[in-house]
């Protein structure tokens, strides 16, 4: 199959960008996206040019790393998969196919296509976790939990950490990313303790780093490549709500005694 | 010999690890906070290591090659952890899991360290519980296990396929917490790319910040090295792309010994190479093994007609199908050993059974499995693997068998290290994957994600303080001090050598090339003259590389080809060592299979008189052949059998 490319060149974060057109011809349709930019990448090496720069690690959809902005949408056209496990049978012979870079205020552009997601890093160590030490924890099976709630637990938890959802928000969002760690946790016995204060300090953290607010397009939803719900976002609101309510309460009967 | 000392603590092998942990120094908490640890690699080991130190109060430095340390490859590992909780009440217990491990590495593991993993398994299941980690639950709301890889008894607990990806976001949310307590700094985008050594201890690193392309110095009484396994060597496999044996190459380097290099494990249910511009390989859990059945035709115009397309795979009636494990070894079926079943394959493949448009496949079939147990349950237990396989190679296994071939997956070799996992190198140690000490020469499935979690939550926090009790009088190290200075110069004129070689070709040209080579002579079945051609081509490789490298772009900037050529000038030198090794060996063992060496069915024909040992080899110079020292193993506990699964 041949393609022509229009991809997002840009030296470092302060440089300025522009799209930059690329054939390349021969390729297999059962051969991956990134096969197709490998092709393209050793093509430029031999011939003295300057190669594209991409994340990707484990090429196999799990790890988080790739990501791309494929014809105007996250890892492109076919729901539910990242962009390494995007096949190049998902076009037509012959397509043209733009390729850009995340775009967000909390994402800064590194190299091409290739952006800085230390943001969603710094959510998650701002409260996405259950403070518990190595050692001194009980019996696995001394808390009971119910599958039902184990297993929505696990939907949340199936999250990359792509940013996916931050990059097909129009306002830039990480909301469904938040919504997922503050739900996998606060379904769960073991998270639920200090589900109130994480919610908070995720949420502060996250309007710290630059991300936007949900305006429920659902388009986080619809680009997710785990298929994470907006209800999600629907319990960390309510998490919030519920947490900001019940400090104020104690706060009230603080300043009574 | 007598530099090989794997100070094995005395007494009977269930009570050593008590016993050494009675017996060990500590570090007083005022004292750990002047001391300084660098852990490499933030996967199951790494992280867990790294948060688990972090806690205790020493000041830890963690480098990752990702952009954050959740994306480390332990995330791709799908079927499940090991531990001996005996949930299911079918008769394990830790000795069973001790003895499984041992079996299952072919009596090529030291026994002492084995038993610690078992021992300290149930403890990580209770932790990774108490992190949130959803593992999978019975309506009771209690912990479901399965059967795995060759056990007989249901030992696993898993979280759909994904239980590497929740372990370590388990690891990585441990870790977190330690970063915004202080404890621990994150090195996110580093290539660590050389160990620093000082009057003989291990003292610190060199790394290159992959965005600026800045060369760091960072100094530290001990170091900790979790950079994962080496699979890459062979250019496709299961490993992440930038899975890399750098770091624990440049301690080898430095010093510390590479040990059993060759003994990789060959994983039998992968998708099948589709061609050329295949850059890896994709794994599909072992666990579909558990209701899949293992099948090439038994006739050779079957063959030929699927191939042409004139049938589809469920037109061969029943009795013309060759389900060739199940005949083999009747007893463990389609769940025999990784090893085992991968060479089965093949030696369908190479008889000329082989299915798919190379035929360099075979089938695993789930029609049977649905039509039992229903499509909905199939669905729950492998519905995204399902989907996953669906997505790559554009066809439904609730429709048609799936196709599969052996890749590589897992190196149970690296580097060298006694029981308090530390390598030649004093204050330098190895966890994880990157280490060798667990499992033999063919790993069971499940045990890799809970050799990591033990080394890193439970072993190394213990054994590391041992070490570092004798260094709270030595001050916080100066990394302009003449160690590092030379260190970082030699980093930088390798970078410049590498950068300024003028050549043609790409350097993922090379690494195609040594792979082809690692496969082809050293892969699932390996011989003497194969080997001794590998040496020379490999050899040979190594000039044209460094003479006909091209590398675009600054030494200064983001610059993905020169880290790439770091990584293969290191697999090139490694690859030559595995050969080495598979050539000193002569016996077949777990995932090393010596054609020379095989009983009249086919089978691996152990030597124990003459191989019972440890190779672990000690670097002498780029153009001299490594020296191999032995460990010799001491069975106490488990009598040497050949392994039959029939």
């Amino acid at each position: 199959m041949n393609f022509t490319l229009k991809i997002w060149r840009q030296k470092n974060v302060t440089a300025k960008g522009e799209m930059v057109s690329y054939d390349v011809s021969g390729i297999s349709p059962d051969s991956s996206f990134f096969e197709m930019l490998d092709t393209l990448n050793q093509k430029l090496i031999t011939t003295g040019g300057d190669p594209v720069a991409f994340d990707h690690d484990c090429r196999e959809g799990i790890c988080g790393t790739c990501s791309l902005y494929i014809n105007g949408r996250p890892h492109g056209p076919v729901k539910g998969v990242t962009t390494c496990q995007l096949h190049m049978r998902a076009f037509k012979d012959g397509d043209t196919i733009f390729i850009e870079p995340w775009r967000a205020k909390a994402f800064p552009i590194i190299r091409d296509l290739i952006v800085d997601r230390s943001a969603l890093d710094k959510i998650i160590q701002a409260g996405g976790y259950v403070s518990v030490n190595t050692g001194g924890v009980p019996d696995a099976n001394t808390i009971p939990v119910p599958k039902e709630k184990s297993d929505a637990a696990f939907d949340a938890a199936t999250c990359i950490g792509c940013g996916a959802c931050v990059a097909a928000c129009s306002n830039a969002a990480a909301m469904l990313f938040i919504g997922a760690k503050v739900s996998h946790l606060a379904l769960l016995p073991q998270g639920r303790v200090e589900a109130a204060t994480r919610v908070q300090k995720m949420v502060a953290c996250m309007d710290k780093q630059g991300f936007g607010n949900c305006s429920n397009t659902y388009a986080c939803e619809f680009d997710c490549p785990k298929g994470i719900s907006v209800a999600n976002i629907a319990r960390m609101n309510r998490e919030f709500l519920g947490a900001k309510l019940f400090s104020e309460k104690e706060r009230v009967i603080k300043e009574s005694l | 010999m007598t530099r090989l000392n794997a100070r094995i603590p005395e007494g009977p092998v269930a009570e050593k690890w008590t016993a050494y942990k009675s017996g060990s120094k500590l570090v007083n908490p005022n004292n750990k906070r002047k001391l300084d640890i660098i852990v490499i690699g933030t996967g199951l080991a790494g992280a867990s290591a790294a948060a688990s130190l972090g806690q205790l109060g020493y000041n830890v430095k963690v480098f990752c090659y990702q952009d954050t340390p959740r994306r480390a490859h332990s995330i791709a590992a799908q079927g499940g952890i090991n531990a001996a909780k005996n949930y299911p009440n079918d008769g394990d217990s830790a000795y069973r899991l001790f003895y499984d491990t041992i079996k299952g590495g072919d009596y090529r593991a030291r026994e002492a360290n084995v038993y610690r993993l078992a021992q300290v398994s149930n403890q990580i299941i209770d932790l990774c519980v108490a992190q949130g980690v959803p593992f999978a639950r019975e309506y009771s709301g209690l912990l479901t296990n399965r059967s795995f890889g060759g056990a007989q008894v249901s030992r696993t607990f898993y979280a759909r396929g994904q239980t590497g990806q929740q372990l370590l976001l388990g690891a990585y949310s441990a870790l977190s917490r330690q970063i915004a307590a202080g404890t621990v700094k994150l090195f996110n985008r580093r290539d660590v790319l050389d160990m620093v050594l000082v009057d003989g201890k291990a003292r610190g690193i060199i790394a290159r910040n992959l965005v600026t392309g800045e060369i760091e110095r960072h100094a530290a009484h001990a170091v900790v090295l979790a950079n994962g396994g080496y699979g890459n060597v062979f250019f496709l496999s299961t490993n992440a792309m930038g899975s890399n044996v750098t770091p624990s190459w440049s301690a080898f380097r430095k010093g510390a010994m590479f040990a059993n290099p060759s003994f990789t494990q060959i994983h039998p249910t992968c998708i099948p190479v589709h061609g050329d511009a295949q850059s890896k390989l994709t794994l599909m859990s072992e666990s579909l093994r558990n209701d899949g059945r293992i099948w090439v035709p038994a006739k050779m115009k079957d063959v030929e007609k699927l191939r042409n397309k004139e049938i589809k795979p469920s037109d061969i009636p029943e009795a013309d199908r060759d389900y060739y494990l199940e005949r083999r070894y009747p007893a463990f079926g389609n769940l025999v050993p990784r090893d085992v079943a991968s060479r089965a394959a093949k030696e369908r493949c190479d008889a000329g059974y082989g299915v798919g448009a190379t035929g360099v496949a075979v089938f695993l079939d789930f029609a049977d499995a649905i039509k039992r147990k229903g499509h909905d349950a199939i669905d729950s237990l492998y519905g995204n693997l399902f989907q996953m396989y669906e997505q790559i190679v554009a066809e439904s296994p609730y429709e048609t068998p799936m196709m599969i071939y052996p890749a590589v997956h897992y190196t149970m070799g690296g580097l060298w290290v006694d029981y308090e996992l530390m390598t030649t190198i004093p204050g330098l140690y190895a966890i994880g994957e990157c280490n060798f000490s667990d499992h033999g020469a063919n790993r069971l499935g499940a045990s890799a994600l809970m050799q990591g979690l033990a080394d890193g939550y439970f072993v190394l926090p213990y054994t590391i303080g041992n070490y570092l009790a004798n260094e709270i009088h030595t001050p916080r190290f100066d990394n302009t001090s003449s160690e590092f200075t030379l260190a970082a110069q030699a980093v930088t004129d390798r970078l410049k050598q590498i950068k300024n070689s003028g050549g043609k070709e790409s350097v993922d040209h090379f690494h195609r090339r040594l792979g082809k080579i690692m496969w082809e002579y050293c892969g699932m079945a390996r011989n003497d003259a194969g080997l001794t051609e590998a040496l020379y081509l490999i050899t040979e490789l190594r000039h044209e590389f460094a003479r006909g490298v091209k590398i675009p772009g600054g030494l200064d900037e983001y610059n993905p080809e020169i880290e790439k050529a770091c990584r293969v000038a290191d697999f090139i030198e490694l690859g030559e060592l595995m050969v080495r090794d598979a050539q000193q060996r002569k016996e077949s063992c777990g995932g090393h299979f010596r054609e020379e060496y095989q009983t009249s069915e086919g089978e691996a024909l152990r030597n124990d008189d003459e191989f019972a040992f440890v190779g672990a080899w000690e670097y002498s110079g780029r153009d001299a052949a490594a020296k191999l020292h032995r460990e010799e193993l001491q069975f106490n506990e488990i009598k040497l059998s050949q392994r039959s699964y029939k």
